[in-house]
């Protein structure tokens, strides 16, 4: 006789065995009765396989790298648990662990939508300014101050572009 | 304080659903944005929260479609208040659950809503009356490319927009159509259509969303999907799925004529006698029986105007919408006398019902 499958949230033997098909691709899941009560896959109109494979339990995977985000402190753990991500900066740190989800979550992986150019432009302006105020105080500082001068007018000109932006928006 | 939205008499769901369709409600889309450098609203500090809700609110009110709009923080609405808003689609069931911090910006014709730390900092609602994935796509597309002159949003090239839940990544787009589908519950087809749709990345939920039933034989059908596809890809997918839906309702409501002309007429028949002279009904009679005259007038039993009526009544009849408009709080029985004061008063100049104009199938 062919082996006992295992449920896929705990190790009971499953009894309640799932196939959907999203883009073509089909995904299956094992689980056990009190499983499947739990994440109401008995109700076939609310639920999605996807859905469901976002929050299960893969971080039992020993080798899973225990990830943190420096900026709003989301682990590994948190994001196995919650299926979701706490900050911007959570998508570079997570990055690895996320792609494999979408996979099976969405249409394609890479966003082929809408490019907000006004705010991407303006963020960079923005980053650009920081970097050169910052190499403005190091020169004066070191009393490099031709370098100082030179910086000056670039924060200048940058400023001006972005008076310039404001105003066209208004 | 949320009298002089429910009184307004050009709210898009109430008063303006004289272009309704004799299968498709409303139309809605919703776009999942989040602002740049700080943290989603479940991780946000409670300082972080309201800086969010005070920016985004400032800015909010400087768009076109905003002014003269009314913005309400979610702590100071009643619980009452928030149902009402719930059962107009203008806000979550999450939202009125959120803590400190959160808010809603409705604009005046109520087509435009958008909440301030729900599940993402941003989520822009847009709603129009009727079957029109297209048009009202431009109109929230416009609306965020407005709001992105003024605001930095959280974006990267692979991901697209960031979203605090990977299933709304990339466009941030869901995109969803009311349905009411009568002939397919009657038929018993709705579970077939529900698997099939669902195996195309297509979503049924129930007339209030996630977990909720289908009262009234209402459905929202919505995309799943919202990375790896633009959004006009994913409006056509979606639309084209939803004409056969609606081929498939309209050839169930003729094979109903065909093989149980008596029982249907019977049930539209009886449903009309109950509205005009019941004096208890529970809001879930009252869809069902709603949902019937709706058909009626589908049929042409009924005139075409009577259709608008039936979906304001499909709103004005939520619990929430009874309560408040008795001014004092009322137990569940007492509401249900109230409806079917309403419905009675509202029925009465109802002409009846032209049993002729059903072509004769069997």
């Amino acid at each position: 006789m062919a082996e006992k499958l295992k449920c896929s949230k705990c190790d009971k033997e499953a009894t309640v065995h799932l196939t959907q098909i999203v883009n073509n691709k089909i995904i299956k899941v094992d689980l056990c009765e009190s499983c499947a009560q739990a994440q109401g896959v008995t109700d076939p109109e609310g639920f999605s396989l996807a859905d469901l494979l976002t929050k299960s339990n893969v971080s039992e995977q020993s080798s899973e790298p225990n990830l943190s985000c420096p900026d709003c402190g989301l682990d590994t753990a948190d994001f196995r648990r919650t299926g979701r991500l706490g900050c911007s900066t959570c998508f570079e740190v997570f990055a690895p662990l996320l792609r494999p989800v979408l996979e099976d979550m969405h249409v394609g992986t890479v966003h082929k939508g809408k490019v907000p150019e006004v705010a991407i432009s303006r963020q960079s302006a923005n980053a650009e300014l920081e970097t050169l105020e910052n190499a403005l105080a190091r020169a004066i500082v070191e009393e490099a101050y031709e370098e100082a001068a030179e910086y000056r007018d670039k924060i200048q000109v940058l400023k001006n572009q972005s008076v310039n932006l404001e105003f066209s928006q208004s | 304080m949320i009298e002089s939205l429910l009184s307004n008499e050009k709210a898009e769901l109430t008063h303006n659903t004289k272009k309704g369709s004799p299968v498709v409600l409303s139309t809605r889309l919703r776009l999942a944005r989040n602002v740049a450098g700080t943290p989603f609203p479940e991780r946000a500090t409670s300082a972080q929260r309201s800086d969010v809700l005070t920016k985004c609110a400032e800015q909010l009110a400087e768009l076109g479609p905003m002014k003269r709009g009314s913005f309400f923080e979610i702590s100071d609405l009643s619980d009452l208040e928030k149902q009402v808003l719930v059962e107009r689609h203008l806000i979550s069931r999450e939202l009125c659950e959120s803590n400190q911090g959160s808010g809603v910006f409705i604009n005046k014709d109520q087509t435009c809503s958008v909440m301030i730390n729900e599940e993402d900092h941003l989520r822009i609602q847009f709603l129009k009356s009727g079957f029109h994935l297209k048009n009202v796509w431009k109109q929230i597309d416009h609306f965020d490319s407005d709001l992105e002159d003024s605001l930095n949003v959280a974006y990267n090239s692979e991901f697209g927009y960031l979203t605090a839940c990977p299933t709304n990544l990339g466009t941030g787009l869901r995109a969803s159509v009311m349905m009411h589908l009568p002939g397919l519950v009657i038929a018993e087809q709705m579970e077939k259509v529900v698997r099939a749709v669902n195996q195309l990345g297509i979503t049924v939920r129930g007339l209030f969303g996630e977990g909720s039933d289908a009262t009234g034989h209402v459905f929202q059908i919505s995309n799943q999907q919202t990375l790896g596809e633009t959004e006009t890809d994913i409006i056509e997918r979606l639309g084209n799925v939803l004409k056969t839906v609606i081929d498939h309702e309209v050839n169930a409501r003729f094979k109903c004529l065909e093989d149980i002309q008596a029982k249907l007429l019977d049930q539209i028949g009886r449903a009309y006698g109950v509205l005009r002279n019941a004096h208890v009904v529970s809001s879930n009679e009252a869809m069902n029986l709603l949902s019937l005259m709706r058909l009626a007038v589908d049929f042409e039993m009924l005139p075409e105007s009577n259709r608008s009526d039936v979906d304001r009544f499909f709103i004005e009849c939520q619990p929430g919408h009874i309560q408040h408009a008795a001014q004092v709080g009322i137990d569940p029985e007492s509401r249900d006398v109230t409806r079917a004061d309403k419905l009675r008063e509202e029925f009465s100049t109802l002409p009846a019902l032209d049993f002729d104009k059903v072509p004769d199938l069997s």
